[in-house]
């Protein structure tokens, strides 16, 4: 990869907090412009990855480049990086235009051009008119915006976002999802994004890194990431997890392997339904049965043992039939090409 | 109209209305404080100056004349206001420092520098006092001006410390990060951000010192030379009088300059918290 198009890079980082290592030999690197999502469950040295890009940390081992130059021992204020902080951390004794002017006064601009440029940044997150109002004035939802004004302003190279959305409740967290897409590509500016939402990391950004224990157990497309979890982790962590052990693999003859499969691509039938070619089938018990409008999801306890997670969608127009109910006997069948290997030795 | 107000403004509250009993012994108690300083105030206005009599027999501006006539009073008066402004900066510029230290970082010892810091206002003064005095002998210093400084000092960064670190404590700390993050090195974000976070409080802490110092004795007469403070020249004056009412007229004068900044500290730090935030 030509460097010039790497935004960010990390090279062998490792950042140690006494014994416990919060990031673990991490190797990775973003390109320039790309909404890179940072997904991972509390704890998995997501949010540490995101303050050594920041600077708020440095490395104890390896080296962070930013546009190609080695940052490692750079402070926070001298890197063309800003960042979106999950508290917001908007200044309570300024107004609003005074917080997303900070940078520009910082940098000793003329107050009629970081008044204009204000002005213009306040009106990409939709609060033209609210600069005069305290940050205690605001809602959730708008001191995020001011937050996110103030951190674009300054027209960086790369924008950090850390959990964003964590605090705002689910409808404006979902309409935050589309504008915070549509600004990142307006502006052509990198965005790398920290959340525990699987849901949010897939449906925005461009790749994902799923971190775990400090380690990156998967970096690719949401599509790859869902399709193609390569271990147990990841395969659990984004979307239903489905894992067949081994032995129970080998009992309903589907190989000697372990693998995962997607609750969506299993079809469930009456237990007289014949085998077809390249298709494998195990019977199995319905266990419960959970109502969610668009779709319903079945928890099949296998004659052979474990248990399968089954999602129909409910779009038959004469789909009253009655649906499956808990202790009837189903046989559940999918493409051989569906099951994914997971491999063996990184489950956790 | 009157028995509207008393439920509006009993009901909020969730109180019902102290009985009578609790009110006579709350009268009671503010009497007990403060009658001493209503006599104190109205002896100054005595024509009487040989003792004190009950009523005063008439009364007279006359004695405050006599006192900013006198020497003695401008000396003790203009040393005491003196040693409150330097040990009052000096407190607001060490106190502020330990503070932003125990807030900002942890470091093997940080509980014990936080207990020491404090403690000079909860060792009884006679302790400071000869412990300084001892110190004081031993490094051979001089009693002056610097010597009463150092000792109102010890007691005046209490009241900063602890005003500022209340305060800091209230700070989100990612406000600094924040700042950092938007370009300002560590002595930007300090004007910028961390010092109008706390700028009340300061002000609050250094008007708290600045009237401790000023009617501070104990230390005083353990650190002091041959300088009288305004108190220590009170005291002497008690013992030798020569002008009764010029005694009493001094008080007042101490009530008005230490009661003034208390008030307005009091003012401030009720009003400082909602202004702080938390920084969201």
């Amino acid at each position: 990869m030509d460097s010039s198009d790497v935004a960010v890079r990390f090279d062998g980082v490792s950042r140690l907090f006494g014994e416990v290592r919060a990031v673990d030999r991490v190797s990775f690197s973003v390109t320039d412009g790309e909404f890179f999502a940072m997904l991972g469950p509390s704890g998995s040295g997501k949010t540490t990855c995101l303050r050594l890009v920041a600077g708020f940390e440095h490395p104890t081992e390896g080296r962070i480049f930013l546009s190609g130059k080695d940052v490692s021992d750079v402070p926070p204020y001298e890197r063309n990086v800003n960042t979106v902080f999950q508290d917001y951390a908007l200044f309570p004794h300024m107004s609003v235009q005074e917080n997303v002017e900070y940078p520009l006064m910082i940098r000793k601009l003329p107050a009629a051009e970081r008044r204009r440029r204000a002005g213009e940044m306040l009106e990409l997150v939709r609060l033209p008119g609210f600069g005069a109002r305290k940050p205690a004035q605001l809602s959730g939802g708008q001191r995020q915006r001011v937050a996110l004004a103030r951190a674009l302003i300054g027209q960086p190279r790369v924008l950090l976002l850390d959990e964003p959305l964590g605090a705002l409740d689910l409808k404006l967290r979902e309409e935050m999802q589309v504008e915070l897409k549509a600004i990142q590509r307006q502006l052509g500016i990198t965005f790398i994004y920290v959340t525990h939402d699987q849901g949010e990391a897939l449906s925005m950004s461009d790749r994902v890194a799923v971190f775990n224990h400090g380690r990156v157990e998967q970096l690719g497309t949401p599509a790859e990431i869902y399709d193609h979890p390569r271990t147990a982790f990841v395969a659990g962590f984004v979307g239903i997890s489905n894992l067949l052990p081994a032995a129970v693999a080998e009992r309903i003859g589907a190989g000697s392997r372990s693998f995962s499969i997607r609750p969506e691509r299993i079809h469930m039938a009456a237990p007289t339904e014949p085998a077809a070619e390249g298709r494998c089938s195990a019977d199995g018990t319905i266990r419960s049965v959970l109502y969610y409008g668009a779709q319903t999801r079945y928890l099949v306890g296998l004659d052979a043992g474990s248990e399968l997670t089954v999602v129909t969608q409910n779009s038959d127009a004469s789909g009253l039939r009655a649906a499956w109910s808990a202790g009837e006997r189903v046989r559940l069948v999918w493409l051989r090409a569906s099951e994914r290997p997971i491999e063996e030795g990184v489950e956790t | 109209m009157p028995f509207e107000r008393r439920r509006h403004r009993g009901k909020p509250e969730g109180g019902t209305r102290p009985g009578l009993a609790l009110r006579l012994a709350a009268l009671g108690g503010i009497l007990f404080l403060h009658l001493p300083l209503l006599f104190i105030v109205l002896y100054a206005f005595s024509a009487e100056d040989k003792s004190f009599v009950f009523p005063p027999p008439a009364l007279t501006t006359r004695w405050f004349a006599v006192a900013l006539e006198r020497e003695d009073v401008r000396a003790a008066l203009l040393l005491s206001l003196q040693v409150a402004s330097v040990a009052t900066v000096l407190a607001l510029f060490l106190g502020t420092m330990a503070a932003a230290a125990v807030w900002r970082s942890s470091f093997f010892g940080r509980e014990a520098i936080s207990l020491l810091v404090i403690l000079p206002i909860a060792l009884p003064g006679i302790i400071t006092g000869i412990a300084l005095r001892s110190a004081l002998n031993l490094g051979g210093l001089p009693f002056s001006f610097w010597t009463i400084v150092i000792g109102h000092a010890t007691f005046c960064i209490v009241v900063v410390y602890n005003n500022a670190l209340a305060r800091l404590r209230r700070t989100s700390p990612s406000l600094i990060e924040a700042s950092m993050d938007l370009g300002a090195n560590g002595f930007q974000t300090f004007r910028h951000v961390i010092f109008p976070q706390l700028a009340t409080a300061l002000l609050a802490g250094g008007m708290l010192a600045f009237a401790l110092s000023f009617d501070e004795v104990i230390v005083t007469t353990f650190t002091a030379g041959q300088q009288a403070t305004l108190p220590i020249w009170m005291l002497n004056e008690l013992v030798r009088p020569r002008q009764r009412p010029v005694t009493n007229v001094v008080a007042v004068f101490v009530i008005a300059i230490t009661l003034v900044p208390i008030l307005l500290a009091f003012y401030l730090t009720r009003h400082g918290q909602d202004a702080a935030g938390s920084g969201r």
